[in-house]
């Protein structure tokens, strides 16, 4: 024991050695990784998800939220994140309508300091959300939402685009269509927008691969006889030729009766049957069993089209920081924009952003509800730059202005 | 083993040492039988779950026969008699005669193994296992997994040193490559690299680790000394764009001149000017081309096409193909045992 007088007692200077041994490994710890937080903003109540299920409580359309498919992307960066002194974590945020999401958007980025939200939300949601976040440091992701119209009119230059546009599908079933010589194409539309979207989507495909729409015809759920012409699938398919039947129903009711009724023998594709999307849950090639395996395992379901759009979404952001080995907005942004980016989304090709429309160019798989049939673009669709590009809206056709 | 015969020859001739003797030569003679080559090719096939057996010499498929599901991996034991099979879907490895082709014995419980390298001593396989982000070290003498190091997403290649202190494991899924140390199984660091890496081949004084990065179209170069890339190479044969060059297998010579690289879905393989980083030929192969062997003298280079069902041949004097072999289904890997 120390006198007293003699400066500083033992116990202080014991206090004192003991903080100086802690702080700097304290230093070092905090030094070793920097924490990167990405924001998710979804819609409560959105529709999309809550739609009426079909009679007597039958569920047609999968209707899982995205979520899951980023939380396997940031736990499998962890091991970036070791190598770059970055954790990586997500953040949450469900509000009730624009209004709420833009504060949520505001609050996050100021108090977490997030600069990357991925966003699952209807269109207008959508053009809200990158309107409110113009000109400031930040990049929306959409995961959900197919509209052609955010691909041009809508586009923004802070919203960027991983799931594939209704065009991008459209294209792939014409292709599949011409290469297998399914000439003359009968289209069967439902009653709600969406529906009339997607047959617009496939007009547009078709005249674009030069295929020959012999009647494009509204249906109906339900067996009024003074209705038949409309909820009559028999009725509905004949009166003429035909190599395949479209069918465009979007809740998923009408349309799973159409095949195997229609008055002629034909393959149904679109929104039964034979279906083009993002992913499938048994494509064999590329990693992807390995990814739909993580994901089966600790989601106890199937991967699909949004659960893969936002895991690559994530990866797309990890993808851009570990390349330019910087977490400043503007380093990444520009990198991610740039032709240097390439993502591995598991479908084959390297992935990169349109620098027109900023949609992600990719494979669409074209499948049944248990194989790929094919992948587009199928071989012998050339294109002078990226074979993808042969999907959806391409440079020349300029419908984006920035 | 000459070393060894030597040495005991030298020896006082105690009883003791004739004993010695006497059991050591029995040790060399049963040795020297076991690595007599066979002239056999071993070709695994990931989709059909069997092995083709292919004579060397004739280019004739003998047979085939069954394996666990989903072989891809291969590699010889040290002295060769033996050669082990990783199978992915049955999470174990096969262990086969390599002079039959007859199944002796299977280490089970080794998760999702996709390919392997072997510790210089033969007593330890470092394994990627595909679906656990983990390289794992699997003893040969207990038949045990020892060690798990956890790495990245879908491990594939491993290339262990010829001092066997460092192993190196390729993360596909996270664009990295692990250095690992053996005696410690932990990770000594990671380097980022281009996309999608999978194999791996070391120069001859081992100055540099070359991988191929399969989406990013390139082989990084890593100076092995400070782990860091100092080149790249970079591949385009005519008729094809950038993003359908694939490279998988890389193998370099053991004159450390040449390295061939398998391009995948361009179809051809590479040949590389080690010293001059430069590629100085496209050879024409089979549908997405991804194993490749080099016979014991270097004439004859292997490759497996996975898309084709197919492995070809190439006479390595003039580089041209000599002939295409029918396997069974998705070809991964070749074994050559002719040494």
């Amino acid at each position: 024991m120390t006198n007293e007088n003699s400066g500083l007692s033992y116990v202080t200077s014991l206090l004192l050695v003991v903080l100086f041994l802690i702080l700097p490994a304290s230093a070092a710890l905090s030094a070793k990784k920097t924490p990167l937080t990405i924001g998710y903003l979804e819609l409560a109540g959105d529709l999309r998800y809550e739609a009426p299920r079909a009679y007597a409580g039958i569920e047609v359309r999968s209707r899982y939220r995205p979520f899951d498919g980023a939380e396997i992307a940031v736990r499998g960066s962890r091991i970036i994140g070791r190598a770059l002194g970055i954790k990586f974590s997500l953040h949450r945020a469900t509000a009730d309508n624009l209004a709420d999401l833009e504060r949520e958007l505001d609050r996050l980025s100021k108090e977490q300091d997030i600069h990357f939200f991925l966003v699952d939300a209807p269109s207008k949601i959508l053009s809200g959300l990158s309107q409110h976040a113009r000109g400031r440091d930040i990049l929306l992701f959409n995961v959900a939402e197919p509209d052609d119209r955010l691909r041009g009119k809508a586009c923004a230059a802070n919203l960027m685009h991983i799931i594939p546009s209704r065009a991008m599908q459209s294209d792939a079933l014409a292709q599949f269509m011409v290469a297998n010589r399914w000439k003359h194409i009968l289209v069967l539309k439902g009653e709600f927008p969406e529906d009339t979207a997607l047959t617009e989507a496939f007009l547009a495909s078709a005249r674009k691969y030069g295929l020959s729409i012999v009647g494009v015809r509204d249906f109906v759920l339900g067996n009024d006889p003074r209705e038949r012409h409309k909820n009559n699938i028999k009725l509905l398919t004949s009166g003429v030729d035909y190599d395949a039947v479209f069918v465009a129903d979007s809740l998923g009711q009408v349309g799973r009766y159409v095949p195997y009724q229609t008055a002629q023998p034909r393959p149904v594709v679109g929104s039964e049957g034979l279906i083009a999307g993002a992913w499938h849950w048994t494509w064999e090639r590329h990693g992807a069993p390995q990814l739909n395996q993580r994901f089966e395992r600790k989601v106890k379901r199937h991967m699909g089209n949004r659960d893969w759009a936002a895991w690559a979404a994530v990866k797309t952001i990890v993808q851009a920081l570990a390349r330019t080995q910087k977490t400043d907005f503007s380093s990444v942004n520009a990198y991610l924009k740039s032709p240097d980016m390439i993502l591995d989304g598991y479908k084959g090709p390297p992935m990169s952003f349109r620098p027109w429309d900023n949609q992600l160019r990719q494979p669409i798989l074209i499948h049944s509800h248990n194989a790929v049939i094919a992948r587009a673009p199928l071989e012998g669709f050339l294109h002078r730059d990226q074979y993808m590009d042969t999907l959806g809206y391409d440079a020349p056709e300029k419908r984006c202005q920035f | 083993m000459k070393k060894t015969s030597i040495r005991f020859a030298q020896m006082a001739m105690s009883p003791a040492n004739v004993t010695a003797l006497f059991f050591s030569l029995l040790i060399l003679t049963t040795a020297a039988v076991a690595t007599a080559s066979t002239g056999l090719v071993y070709v695994s096939n990931e989709k059909s779950s069997e092995i083709t057996v292919i004579d060397s010499k004739t280019y004739k498929v003998l047979r085939s026969f069954d394996t666990c599901r989903r072989p891809r991996g291969m590699h010889f034991s040290l002295d060769r008699s033996q050669f082990y099979v990783g199978c992915a879907d049955d999470s174990q490895i096969a262990i086969y005669a390599t002079a039959t082709g007859e199944l002796v014995d299977r280490i089970l419980n080794v998760e999702e193994p996709e390919t392997f390298d072997l510790s210089p001593d033969g007593k330890t396989l470092y394994v990627s296992n595909e679906e656990d982000a983990i390289a794992s070290f699997v003893d040969l003498e207990t038949r045990k997994v020892i060690n798990e190091v956890e790495i990245g997403e879908e491990p594939e290649g491993v290339m262990v040193t010829k001092d066997g202190s460092v192993v190196y494991v390729a993360s596909e899924a996270n664009n990295m490559v692990h250095v690992i140390n053996t005696a410690t199984a932990e990770v000594i660091t990671d380097i980022l690299v281009d996309v999608r890496p999978r194999r791996f081949a070391l120069s001859v004084d081992e100055k540099e680790l070359w991988v191929s990065a399969e989406l990013a179209g390139v082989v990084d170069i890593i100076d092995t000394a400070t782990n860091k890339i100092i080149g790249d190479i970079f591949f385009l044969p005519t008729g094809f764009r950038k993003e359908q060059v694939t490279p998988v297998d890389l193998l370099i010579t053991k004159d450390g001149k040449t390295a061939y690289v398998a391009l995948g879905r361009a179809n051809h393989v590479a040949v590389v000017d080690v010293a001059r980083r430069k590629v100085t030929k496209y050879i024409l192969v089979g549908k997405r081309a991804w194993g490749l062997a080099l016979s014991a003298d270097e004439k004859l280079l292997w490759v497996a096409n996975g898309l084709s069902d197919d492995v070809s041949v190439i006479n390595t004097a003039d580089m041209q193909v000599i002939t295409s072999i029918s396997v069974g289904k998705v070809p991964y890997g070749i074994l050559i045992d002719d040494q």
